[in-house]
């Protein structure tokens, strides 16, 4: 299990250098799951023959010399929206609880092709909509730091799992911060890419504009890792945008390049921040937002300060409106999308049924959960005749004016700063009793989608309960590299600050004493949490 | 105040093929009222003259050759069906 | 009925483009198969596939734009029209509300009644569903996605038919239009092309449109026009009744001649399109129009003038000939084998007719090569046989288009030239037919066909005619 405490380079450094293979690693990962399942349920499926076999595989590949790449033999997890051929998909719903895809996933391909092992397919918000992970028709799953907590959502079965080493990383998806909203909640790291920089081939869609696949993982080295491991230009999906090119939209179109320099995304992973200019939208911070919760985001901006970088408050402007404009998006296209899940060609047909129409009604009925019917109902109705205009059309403009306004901020600065969520994870069964207010904790995320920016979840301390606090770090389109530049530095200037024992400041966010890094912290706290047998091992 | 009728409940029902139980229904329409509510807050926006942004950048023309990659991949396409007969999928009768 | 009604008619005409793939994904739009054989998880709405416009079908919708007279957006999109049935398996269709590829064209009919103008309202890019069997048996439908992704365009008119003379020289114009581009093959029977009506009626010359229904289901052009009558009667009655006629879509029966509404109250008619997010759109410049101009093809009436001027041939064997797209390609084709458009021609109007009718087939059936047809016509130029023996190998050509030089060779079908052999037949036919002889040289001229016959039959039609008749000429005299 000591193996699920490391980043995935790091075991991957370990398995390349002959010290442990990818059967260790997977075996590790499948007893930690053994052994916390039962209380997290992060996982849907368990494919624990597939892992070995795979692992056996691609330890020969290794030892061949074939499979050279930084994540080969690393097992990970994968969010159960995401196709993978011959292993059941549900989206975390009955109606397609026999699901078993005919094809995998591109990002998938493309870890497969890198040597990672796949190990199951993650819990989440069934169709991934949810902010909690409870609207699972699976079962909810449980935050490892504290299992009377939620782990927020919609991947919070991908950011559970990696918080408690149920896996070296995991493939979340993000249509409005279901990978940063429960990054945060878990204290882990995760990474929702600019929208077309990973190929949604094999995503089950929910909001075709908004959604991207992307990593959640223990550090930012690792996201970027992974990141450049999924992220390709894929002509099976016609949004993914060939990151490799040279000019900026082709004259003729053609899917032009953007300019941007390629996907070598670790290469940013410098410190150096001398000089970054850092927003803080003053519109995210005061009401609504959790005392705590803000100190962190301000600490963490000092950090980055005492590094060199330039951070002030601006306003940023439209944020109340991001998240109507959203729903009205999201449940239009959800509409749409979930329209195939009929009783027809796959997943749950109703038992009994009288007739076409009845049989879709019963399936459609039985088969989603309240939630999805939520959204789907809305959507509908948002598109229907004589509605259209006042809604669908309006929320593409406020889209429009939105992106003009992260246009206007990112010519000001490099990176914005922002809290990930309002607060903490909050108790299981708090969320649900009123959509509107989960709605509302989407508030920093959601324009993020709408603008089709890149953003990183990043670990920033914790309250007074001991629950994770996480920030965001956003960048520009395409400036993947600025902002993970600016979340690496950050991260390296927390465990600085960690050695130093800056006792005071930690005090006044966290119980605990001082920690080298939250990462580590974040392992001892869930196996305390579990009471697993091998906690004395990494308790040191 | 949105109040969302029987009516239009019904008739979203018959455009998403969902039929809600008394309960749901009634949920339903709440629900479904306080979301508006809360939407028709993009009514303070100005969007006068702001061209609706369906997608996010401006990629366009992207093709495929027509030439013909796949073969017959009938199993796989039936391999899911909950009712399946002569390699097609099995629905209830579509004609009277 | 003592007011006079007008008809006003206009159609939303499907055609299914010639493209080899289907329009988002790479399955072969091939005819038969097993079902569901030419499917794959895009054109079967399997959960996380995405579509990818094949370009064949932007260029061909903009050709057809092109030869009726439209103008080409520029800037097209995709839009989602969303409807649950289950021929449709993401139970929406991508098609084009908003922005379609071509707009405000028109194309020119003639009737008996003199030239007009039928506007062309919109030409959009969309994809076909799948096919629906209904089992008996089992009490139940069964689907079949292979038609599923073929990509379609439709053209929908502006209102501008009057009746149903007009629909079918409208739809004609239409259909050799397109066949002429390669865009389609236009079969109605085959549902490669399809057309749905819309009727109102009128009292004749008010102003205001009368109530329109649209009406499905129509695979002929002779069902279009019972089609038409039978609603336009329909509608006349109900408005002689003092009825309204309601907008609803109708389906016609051409067995009981009426149309039967296919409402349903769990069909709203409500398609909630909007803009397709997983399909950029499609920019079309400059250089790329250019492209497809450069590539149209000779259309019918530049056809028509050519091969009155370079093969000098009648204007009407010319109308006959470019009628069909397949059969000008064939008398191109055999014409330039061999040298004679005017045999070519001949062969084509007289013996391919005739034997299209008789197997009711149209001109784009013709299964034959042009090499076989020019070769038959050297043959027979050559004298290798004569011209009986020509008709009976051709039928052949025509149905199992047969390679002529083999088949002569291997049947011996060659005319005889060998004098000697021919006189001995002759002698002996004059020797078995002495009465006949006896006719003829007491002036009866007749006698000599019969003679001439009975030849032709002892040589099995191989003679050489001509020489047949010196002979027996040269004969008799003696």
């Amino acid at each position: 299990m000591e193996l699920m405490s490391l980043t995935a380079l790091e075991l991957g450094k370990k398995i390349k250098g002959g010290e442990v293979t990818a059967i260790d690693a997977v075996r590790d990962a499948l007893s930690a799951i053994e052994a916390k399942e039962e209380t997290l349920h992060s996982y849907i499926t368990v494919d624990r023959e597939g892992a070995l076999k795979k692992a056996e595989k691609t330890q020969r590949g290794i030892e061949a010399g074939e499979l050279t790449g930084p994540l080969a033999g690393v097992p990970a997890a994968v969010k159960d929206n995401i196709c993978t051929e011959g292993l059941r998909t549900t989206c975390a719903s009955k109606i397609l609880c026999n699901f078993v895809p005919t094809y995998t996933a591109e990002a998938v391909l493309n870890l497969e092709k890198a040597g990672v092992v796949v190990l199951g397919k993650t819990n989440m918000d069934e169709f991934a909509m949810g902010s909690t992970t409870e609207t699972s028709a699976f079962g909810l799953t449980r935050n490892p730091w504290n299992p009377e907590h939620v782990p927020g959502g919609s991947s919070g079965g991908s950011c559970g799992a990696v918080a408690a080493g149920e896996c070296s990383f995991a493939l979340g998806s993000d249509t409005g911060g279901s990978i940063r909203q429960p990054s945060a909640f878990c204290g882990v790291t995760g990474l929702k890419p600019t929208y077309g920089t990973v190929s949604r081939y094999g995503l089950i869609a929910y909001g075709s504009s908004l959604d991207q696949i992307g990593p959640v993982a223990r550090d930012v080295a690792d996201c970027a890792a992974i990141l450049e491991t999924i992220a390709s230009y894929d002509r099976k999906d016609s949004t993914s945008v060939n990151r490799a090119g040279v000019s900026l939209w082709g004259e003729e179109g053609s899917s032009g390049g953007t300019g941007a320099d390629g996907y070598d995304f670790t290469s940013a992973l410098t410190e150096d921040v001398k000089g970054l200019r850092v927003g803080i939208p003053r519109d995210y911070l005061g009401e609504g937002l959790d005392k705590e919760v803000e100190r962190a985001v301000f600490k963490a901006a000092k950090l980055l300060e005492n590094r060199g970088a330039l951070v002030e408050t601006f306003d940023l402007s439209l944020v109340s409106y991001a998240i109507p404009a959203y729903y009205v998006i999201a449940s239009a296209e959800a509409s749409s999308n979930l329209a195939r899940f009929d009783g027809v060609k796959y997943g749950y047909r109703a038992e009994e049924y009288e007739g076409l129409h009845n049989m879709y009604k019963k399936s459609r009925s039985q088969g989603f959960g309240p939630e999805v019917k939520r959204r789907i109902m809305l959507g509908s109705f948002v598109l229907s005749s004589g509605y259209y205009d006042a809604y669908y059309l309006k929320a593409l403009k406020t889209k429009a004016l939105i992106k003009k306004a992260f246009d206007r901020a990112f010519a000001a600065y490099d990176v914005i700063l922002a809290p990930a969520a309002p607060t903490t994870a909050p108790r299981i069964g708090e969320s649900l009793t009123d959509p509107l207010k989960m709605y509302l904790g989407d508030i920093y995320t959601i324009s993020v989608n709408l603008a089709g920016l890149p953003g990183i979840s990043v670990p920033c301390g914790l309250d007074s309960r001991g629950l994770p606090i996480g920030l965001q770090i956003l960048g520009d389109c395409f400036q993947e590299k600025k902002m993970l530049r600016a979340a690496y530095a950050l991260e390296k200037a927390q465990a600085a600050e960690g050695e130093t024992a800056d006792a005071q400041l930690e005090n006044s966010i966290s119980p605990d004493k001082p920690r080298k890094d939250f990462r580590m912290q974040s392992s001892r706290k869930c196996f305390q949490y579990m009471g697993l047998g091998r906690r004395d091992a990494v308790l040191e | 105040m949105h109040r969302i009728s029987d009516e239009t409940i019904d008739y979203v029902g018959i455009l998403a093929k969902l039929e809600l139980s008394p309960q749901e229904r009634e949920q339903a329409k709440q629900d479904m009222g306080k979301m508006l509510d809360y939407i028709d807050l993009l009514n303070e926006l100005d969007t006068e003259g702001v061209e609706p942004m369906s997608h996010i950048f401006p990629v366009n023309n992207v093709f495929r050759e027509d030439v013909v990659e796949n073969g017959d991949e009938h199993e796989k396409t039936l391999c899911n069906a909950p009712a399946r007969k002569d390699n097609s999928f099995m629905v209830p009768k579509t004609v009277e | 009925m003592s007011k006079q009604y007008e008809t006003v008619i206009g159609l939303e005409v499907h055609v299914e483009l010639a493209t080899k793939t289907k329009i988002f994904c790479g399955c072969s739009t091939a005819f038969g198969g097993e079902p569901n054989a030419h499917t794959c998880p895009v054109c079967t709405g399997m959960p996380g596939s995405l579509p990818v416009l094949n370009k064949k079908v932007v260029e061909y919708a903009v050709a057809v734009g092109l030869a009726t007279n439209c103008e080409i957006t520029r800037f097209c999109k995709f839009d989602r029209k969303n409807y649950f049935y289950p021929d449709n398996p993401q139970n929406y269709q991508i098609s084009q509300l908003y922005l379609p590829i071509c707009r405000n064209g028109g194309i020119e009919i003639e009737t008996v009644a003199g030239k007009k103008t039928v506007g062309i309202h919109e030409i959009h890019m969309e994809e076909d569903a799948g096919k629906l069997v209904h089992d008996e048996w089992d009490d139940c439908s069964l689907v079949d996605y292979n038609r599923s992704g073929v990509p379609l365009i439709e053209i929908v008119s502006e209102p501008d038919m009057r009746s149903a003379e007009e629909v079918i020289a409208y739809l004609d114009k239409l259909r050799l239009i397109i066949q002429y581009l390669g865009a389609s093959d236009c079969k109605l029977q085959e549902g490669s092309m399809r057309a749905d009506v819309n009727l109102s009626v009128r009292e004749a010359g008010a102003e205001k449109f009368g109530t329109r229904t649209e009406m499905k289901n129509l695979n002929s052009f002779k069902a279009i026009a019972r089609a038409i009558e039978g609603e336009r009667a329909r509608q006349i009655e109900l408005l002689e009744e003092g009825k309204a006629v309601v907008q609803e879509t109708r389906r016609w029966d051409d067995n009981k001649e009426y149309s039967y509404a296919m409402r349903s109250k769990e069909d709203a008619q409500d398609y909630r399109y909007f803009p397709e997010p997983d399909l950029p759109p499609v920019v079309i410049g400059e250089e790329w129009l250019a492209k497809i101009k450069s590539r149209q093809p000779e259309l019918r009436t530049e056809k028509l003038a050519r091969y009155k001027k370079e093969f000098d041939i009648p204007e009407y064997d010319a109308r006959i000939l470019t009628e069909s797209k397949h059969m000008a390609d064939l008398f191109e084709a055999a014409t330039a084998v061999c040298g004679k458009p005017k045999k070519v021609s001949n062969w084509l109007m007289v013996e391919t007719m005739r034997l299209l009718k008789e197997a009711e087939m149209e001109p784009e059936d013709i299964s034959f090569s042009p090499e076989n047809l020019a070769k038959l016509i050297s043959l027979t130029d050559a004298g290798t046989i004569n011209s009986t023996v020509a008709k009976e190998v051709f039928e052949h050509i025509f149905r199992e288009d047969t390679d002529p030089e083999k088949y002569v060779e291997e049947k011996g079908l060659k005319t005889v030239h060998d004098e000697g052999a021919l006189r001995t037949v002759i002698q002996k036919v004059m020797e078995e037919n002495p009465q006949s002889v006896e006719d003829y040289r007491n002036g009866k001229e007749k006698a000599l066909g019969f003679l001439v016959g009975q030849t032709m039959k002892a040589m099995k039609g191989k003679a050489n005619p001509g020489l047949v008749n010196q002979i027996l000429r040269e004969a008799l005299k003696a």
